[in-house]
């Protein structure tokens, strides 16, 4: 392995922002160091992913951490499916930083609005000696999520993410806060504990929790315990991406954070589920029909039953919770398929709800600003008074309701072909399902857009407009890149699609995955510690 | 496929049970010390379960220093339950944390409703203008501040600082405290349905 070799970028997506954590923690005095170290941070990483996103395309670049041999020691695995949600979460990332460091550079105390207003600008002052760090935190756990190749680590990379979004949900400790993230934490804390027992439940049925050895296995554990493991695992990422019915912490805890949180969380939080649903169901636990049958029916209750939360809110950000989850069914309605063009269909998918589901809680926060609030009720007349906004705000919603020509729209005809390709009466069933849900996505986001923008405001916002009349331009900056790149996906959707599509059959095809890890037959590495398992559980 | 030498560890699998049916019986609890012991609890359990998974006890893993005929024992095991150890703690410190927030903020530590239940107690509190709230459960807490707090105006809610910590102290059964505050509205409510 000479110095330069590509392995030498797989562990940089998670060790360069946790280095820069650690910086920017004990630089906490000095506010302009830890911006840069922070921005530095994240396109590195960003750009280490790009370039893994090139080198995965030939094959899994795999990299055992500390040269320490592979069933018993870590190893980082970026095949097409990672790489791919790296990059994108790498760019998320980015923007949602540069978005939050606006949004902290303008929201200097002291402002003297109507009482209000001031509580919110008070309650969105993120103190910065802690935010950095532990954005960099998040962007590491999503990361070495991502890039796990041990059941374990994912466990581990989980709970990274998973603490540093307890702070960022809880920032500044304001009542609210507390009483969401109390639901949040604690539904969180159970399902990492379900995760954790089902990572020991896999241990002792196989003796390994390296993912490619269980993939081989996996097939030779009697079928019940196989089930239960994979039920387990399945409650434990269902929580995390918010699947219905163990969606009902979403809509409730996101909208409190500070816009650049929720909207990180929105789009990364749930992906980091669905992506390991993804994960194992395709390479441990391929082919249970069953299981598939029961993912296929969740899939459409939490599209149809998350639309129609959506529908009811009279609160933007409420509303967008709702679609949050709705759409996570379309993911999981890809997923439970099992087919390689539905799995392709629901990388794609998530690709593209990454990007528009960010975007939209970015332009939120400055219809916050703008507007002074989020209640549709008491907002009213931006399209006048802000067009760019309403352009901002109008772009990703079709784009998030499926209107052709944009990569919604791409990645729903995707899953509608494949489920129909399925043919069998549940398909059928999950193909009608995502139809209603895109029209009434479009319904709720329409109605939205209207209220906010295009009907005359209510009298008392004419009075006294509680909103900011200028925008700063760092915070409009970034969510207009994020538009523009929820715009780019649709340009470059033929090579996307085409990536997801060779993602999907490698992770469907598990022996290209395994193989990677073991080349020649599981006989990679010779430490020490690998013939004490290879004993403990011939 | 694996046969584990299950006698040694019997009393490890049924402490491992014990521990999760406790944890689970607290995770169920509204109050978020008990919350944290549950997860306390439920963690060790979790850690123990995979202690179990490592199999038969045996010298220390340490290569050389085991004696030829003696297995050593897992040290995989070992080392993915330290690693959660440390995970656990950390989490039980931010929990803490927050429990004693919330107990600033309110008074007491309890996982307070989501604004989806508060709204639909609030349409129900609607739906019976008549109703007297004087004896609603709460002291201090007015339909109307209950509104606000629907609406998240957060600014115009007063922290009432229930005396419900001490009270908790000293209640007979886990967990009644609770019954009671929640009892004017599940009472109010009861009332609606007769009504209606």
């Amino acid at each position: 392995m000479s110095m330069w070799s590509v392995d030498t970028l797989v562990p940089l997506p998670v060790l360069v922002p946790l280095f820069g954590a650690g910086l920017t923690l004990a630089l906490h005095r000095h506010v302009r160091a830890q911006r840069t170290i922070s921005v530095a941070a994240i396109a590195v990483a960003l750009a280490a992913s790009v370039a893994l996103l090139v080198a995965a395309d030939e094959g899994p670049v795999v990299v055992d951490i500390g040269d320490w041999a592979v069933p018993v020691g870590v190893d980082l695995v970026a095949d097409r499916l990672a790489a791919l949600m790296l990059t994108v979460s790498g760019v998320v990332m980015l923007c949602v930083l540069l978005y939050s460091m606006a949004q902290g550079v303008a929201d200097s105390p002291g402002r003297d609005d109507d009482p209000d207003a001031d509580e919110e600008s008070e309650a969105d002052v993120i103190p910065v000696a802690i935010y950095h760090p532990t954005y960099l935190v998040l962007a590491a756990g999503v990361a070495d999520a991502f890039l796990a190749g041990d059941l374990f680590n994912l466990y581990v990379g989980f709970e990274i993410l998973l603490a540093a979004s307890y702070v960022l949900l809880t920032v500044g400790g304001t009542g609210e806060r507390i009483r969401a993230g109390s639901v949040y934490v604690v539904v969180a804390l159970l399902s990492s504990i379900l995760f954790l027992t089902a990572v020991g439940f896999a241990y002792a049925a196989t003796g390994t929790v390296n993912i490619a050895q269980l993939a081989e296995r996996m097939p030779d554990v009697d079928p019940a315990v196989r089930l239960g493991i994979q039920l387990l695992l399945l409650l434990a990422f269902g929580i995390k991406a918010a699947i219905f019915p163990l969606s009902a912490w979403l809509p409730d805890s996101y909208p409190t954070a500070p816009a650049p949180v929720t909207a990180v969380f929105a789009g990364l939080l749930t992906k980091v589920g669905v992506y390991a649903i993804l994960r194992t169901q395709t390479l441990l636990f391929p082919g249970h029909e069953r299981v598939e049958q029961v993912l296929m029916v969740l899939a459409v209750l939490t599209m149809v039953v998350g639309i129609l939360g959506a529908v009811a809110q009279d609160d933007v950000k409420r509303l967008l919770s709702f679609t949050l989850v709705s759409h996570i069914g379309y993911m999981v309605f890809g997923i439970a398929l099992a087919s390689e063009a539905g799995t392709a269909a629901a990388i794609f998918y998530v690709v593209h709800h990454i990007t528009v589901q960010t975007t939209l809680f970015l332009v939120v926060g400055l219809v916050e600003r703008r507007g002074g609030s989020t209640s549709l009720d008491r907002l009213g007349g931006l399209a006048k008074v802000a067009p760019g906004l309403a352009v901002l705000f109008f772009v990703p919603a079709m784009n998030l309701a499926g209107i052709p020509p944009l990569s919604g729209f791409l990645g729903k005809v995707g899953l509608l072909e494949s489920g129909v390709a399925d043919g069998s009466l549940l398909a059928w069933v999950a193909v009608v399902g995502s139809v209603v849900t895109s029209l009434l996505t479009l319904y709720a986001l329409v109605k939205a857009w209207n209220k906010a923008f295009w009907q005359a405001p209510p009298e008392a916002i004419v009075e006294g407009t509680t909103g900011q009349a200028v925008l700063p331009r760092g915070m409009v900056g970034p969510t207009a890149a994020m538009v523009a790149v929820g715009l780019a996906l649709t340009v470059v959707a033929g090579p996307l699609y085409a990536y997801s599509e060779r993602a999907a059959a490698t992770s469907m095809d598990g022996r290209t995955y395994v193989e990677s890890v073991f080349p020649g037959g599981g006989e990679r590495g010779t430490g020490s510690s690998n013939e004490v398992v290879g004993e403990e559980h011939p | 496929m694996i046969v584990l030498d299950t006698v040694p560890s019997g009393a490890l699998v049924l402490a491992v049970g014990v521990l999760f049916a406790a944890g689970v019986y607290l995770l169920l609890e509204r109050s978020l010390t008990r919350v944290l012991l549950g997860f306390v609890l439920v963690g060790n359990g979790a850690n123990l379960a995979i202690l179990v998974a490592g199999g038969r006890a045996g010298a220390s893993p340490i290569v050389g220093n085991a004696p030829e005929d003696e297995r050593m024992s897992d040290p995989l095991a070992q080392a993915m339950i330290l690693t959660s150890i440390v995970i656990t703690l950390a989490l039980v410190a931010f929990v803490l944390a927050m429990a004693y927030r919330s107990w600033q903020l309110n008074g007491h530590d309890e996982v307070q409703d989501d604004v989806e239940d508060r709204r639909i107690a609030r349409l129900a509190a609607r739906n019976a203008p008549s109703y007297d709230d004087a004896d609603a459960g709460e002291p201090g807490v007015s339909l109307d501040e209950e509104a606000a707090e629907i609406h998240d105006e957060v600014a115009q809610v007063t922290t009432v600082r229930a005396p419900e910590a001490p009270d908790d102290g000293r209640d007979p059964a886990p967990g009644m405290g609770r019954d009671r505050s929640q009892g004017g509205r599940d009472g109010r409510d009861g009332r609606d349905g007769g009504r209606a």
